[in-house]
């Protein structure tokens, strides 16, 4: 039998690890928040963000977001489904999963070259007689560059769901004379969602502050959130509002959270519902 | 008990390290002794030889590190964690540290070498005197184009060139506040120090209507996508030019005739220097007219140093594009620290600009 202290104890890393890694930065965000650039205390930054081009440029971050996450998931949910029908499921997985292994910056440069001017698309839309096209420095490139990246992490949790289906339900589905649409929609669906809704939180929270493929790939076409928390760190030196940017940020991050929450409710993952 | 002790030593050891990374972060091997000086410099920006020679010569020894803007640089020597000994600023970030009183007044008789430069280049409104700086390099911002890639023959003696409907998607600019801000109100006429609201406002309206010309706002990409015939014009530095040409020889560069902005990198002594007399030795070595020559030549900048102008190939300095005439520097403008206030200000609508592009 294990007393109160000792459990006690056993809080003790855990607890240390949160207060230093998660609690204090995120204390010291809000803390440089509620400073303007001469060392003041005040409220202006947060009624800056209301008032100005942050609440705009906070809307085409959302828009952004949630394009990427539509395309990443309309892609990884049927690679996800015919994943787990194939034979070798586990290294077709690895397969997707590598690359996510690549640094990102590396994997963005690369891109540079591909839809370069003399890269090997416009090289072949040259060949087919389209003619050579603006790739680089569009929505279409920001976009196909930021779903490429966030496709594994989109696919791995809804994998995970459909493999974990009891394939009875899918049989006792068709027996009952449900056709494969309504199937997919009664059944397969509903018992994956939380496979999905994983997905969404790992894409649509580190799609709102990208920022470097913004730069790189966009040309500052495209603007988020993380690009004015980088603008206001290093060259306006506003830690004050870069902080209270960071803020909002992390606000979203708990609303999305909420929004996508998983519900411990005996889970639907192996087949049961309530 | 086991796994609270080894995870308690996990949480431990972790912060340790981190602690540990932060302060090798903080002071790399800065040692600074009497026989060591730190050099604080933006990147490729220093013939390496130099550093050789000169602890040959002086049996000082040079650590060297590297900073990417002038906001970075002045952050680390306001924190004080490296006892940098020798920075290389810009003029406006001189006078913003000379406020924050981070920087050392120089000796001028332990620099003799000061006579090397040409008068020109002393004085300046930004340090009066010389009393906290020695100019390094110098140069202009400019507009660098490919002619071969260009339908029709523009030369960019006008800013307004750049807002031909025939460049539609053409122009890259750099990603910096100052320069793009800086042009919108050159083309218009006003100074790019200006801090006009009505000036700012007419500046801004004539950035929105470059937008359908703007094919990127991007940082040093900029060289590789010119150098490759990516791109066929973009608002650069002169030194940026040159890298281009060196690779791609169809480039050319031109300074508007409306006016653009002239900068000066000097060297300077920070507040946290540890060894003042080996930074007063640095600087005079650099001043020396064969290792400014050399300098020069390696870095490609425009040196403010006479004497070694007269050692270096004539075809590089009487080249108007890199050495303008004192006529043609009368319509160039130093920039003014204009405060965190208008440097706040010409960042958001930078960001405006930004985001009125798509």
């Amino acid at each position: 039998m294990q007393n109160k202290s000792t459990r006690a104890l056993y809080l003790i890393p855990y607890s240390a690890w949160i207060i230093l890694f998660v609690i204090a930065p995120i204390a010291l965000v809000v803390y440089y928040s509620l400073f303007d650039i001469h060392g003041d205390f005040t409220f202006a930054n947060y009624r800056a963000f209301f008032s100005s081009v942050y609440l705009e440029l906070t809307l085409s971050s959302f828009w952004y977001a949630f394009l990427i996450t539509l395309f990443s998931l309309l892609i990884a949910y049927p690679t996800a489904y015919f994943l787990t029908k194939t034979k070798h499921k586990q290294l077709w997985l690895l397969l997707i999963i590598i690359p996510s292994w690549i640094n990102l910056l590396l994997k963005t440069y690369a891109f540079i070259g591909i839809f370069g001017q003399y890269g090997p698309i416009n090289a072949f839309f040259t060949a087919i007689g389209i003619g050579s096209t603006q790739l680089l420095f569009t929505d279409f490139s920001f976009i196909f560059v930021s779903v490429y990246i966030f496709i594994p992490f989109m696919i791995l949790p809804i994998f995970n769901a459909i493999d974990r289906l009891n394939p009875a339900l899918i049989d006792a589905s068709r027996d009952l004379g449900a056709s494969p649409w309504t199937t997919f929609r009664r059944v397969i669906l509903p018992l994956t969602m939380n496979g999905v809704k994983s997905g969404i939180q790992v894409t649509f929270i580190p799609a709102l502050s990208l920022f470097m493929i913004t730069r790189l790939i966009a040309g500052n076409k495209v603007i988020t959130l993380g690009t004015a928390i980088e603008q206001q760190f290093l060259v306006t030196q506003n830690w004050g509002m870069g902080s209270t940017i960071a803020v909002f940020l992390i606000l979203f991050m708990f609303v999305i959270m909420l929004f996508t929450g998983q519900k411990e409710k005996g889970g639907a993952s192996d087949g049961k519902t309530k | 008990m086991k796994e609270i002790i080894r995870a308690a030593v996990a949480v431990i050891a972790v912060s340790a390290l981190l602690l540990y990374i932060n302060s090798q972060l903080g002071k790399t091997s800065g040692s600074t002794g009497s026989d060591t000086i730190t050099v604080y410099n933006w990147g490729e920006y220093l013939d390496p030889e130099l550093l050789k020679q000169f602890t040959e010569k002086t049996g000082i020894r040079v650590v060297y590190e590297t900073f990417d803007s002038n906001e970075a640089m002045m952050t680390k020597i306001q924190q004080g964690g490296t006892s940098y000994d020798v920075a290389m600023p810009s003029e406006y970030m001189i006078e913003k540290m000379k406020e924050e009183n981070l920087l050392v007044p120089l000796d001028h008789s332990k620099i003799p070498n000061l006579e090397n430069i040409d008068p020109y280049f002393l004085d300046l409104p930004f340090d009066p005197g010389n009393e906290y700086s020695v100019p390094y390099f110098w140069g202009t911002v400019g507009i660098a184009f490919n002619p071969d890639l260009l339908k029709k023959d523009f030369d960019f003696t006008s800013w307004e060139d750049l807002w031909s409907p025939e460049l539609r998607q053409q122009v890259i600019l750099v990603d910096s506040a100052r320069e793009v801000m800086g042009m919108g109100l050159n083309s218009l006429g006003y100074s790019l120090n200006s801090t006009d609201g009505a000036e700012l406002d007419a500046a801004s309206a004539k950035l929105d209507e470059l937008t359908p010309n703007v094919k990127a706002i991007i940082g040093d990409e900029i060289v590789e996508m010119m150098r490759r015939n990516e791109a066929a014009i973009a608002l650069t530095w002169s030194g940026q030019a040159l890298d281009m040409m060196y690779v791609n020889e169809s480039i050319d560069f031109s300074v508007p005739e409306e006016g653009s902005n002239l900068w000066f990198d000097n060297m300077i002594i920070p507040k946290t220097a540890a060894n003042v007399d080996g930074a007063h030795q640095f600087i005079n070595f650099m001043l020396e007219a064969e290792v400014a020559a050399q300098n020069a030549d390696w870095v490609g900048y425009s040196t403010p140093n006479a004497a070694a102008l007269e050692l270096m190939d004539p075809e590089v300095t009487g080249d108007k594009r890199f050495y303008p005439d004192e006529k043609i520097r009368e319509n160039l403008e130093v920039y003014r620290n204009l405060g965190p206030e208008m440097t706040g200000e010409y960042n958001e609508r930078f960001l405006r600009f930004k985001m009125g592009m798509n």
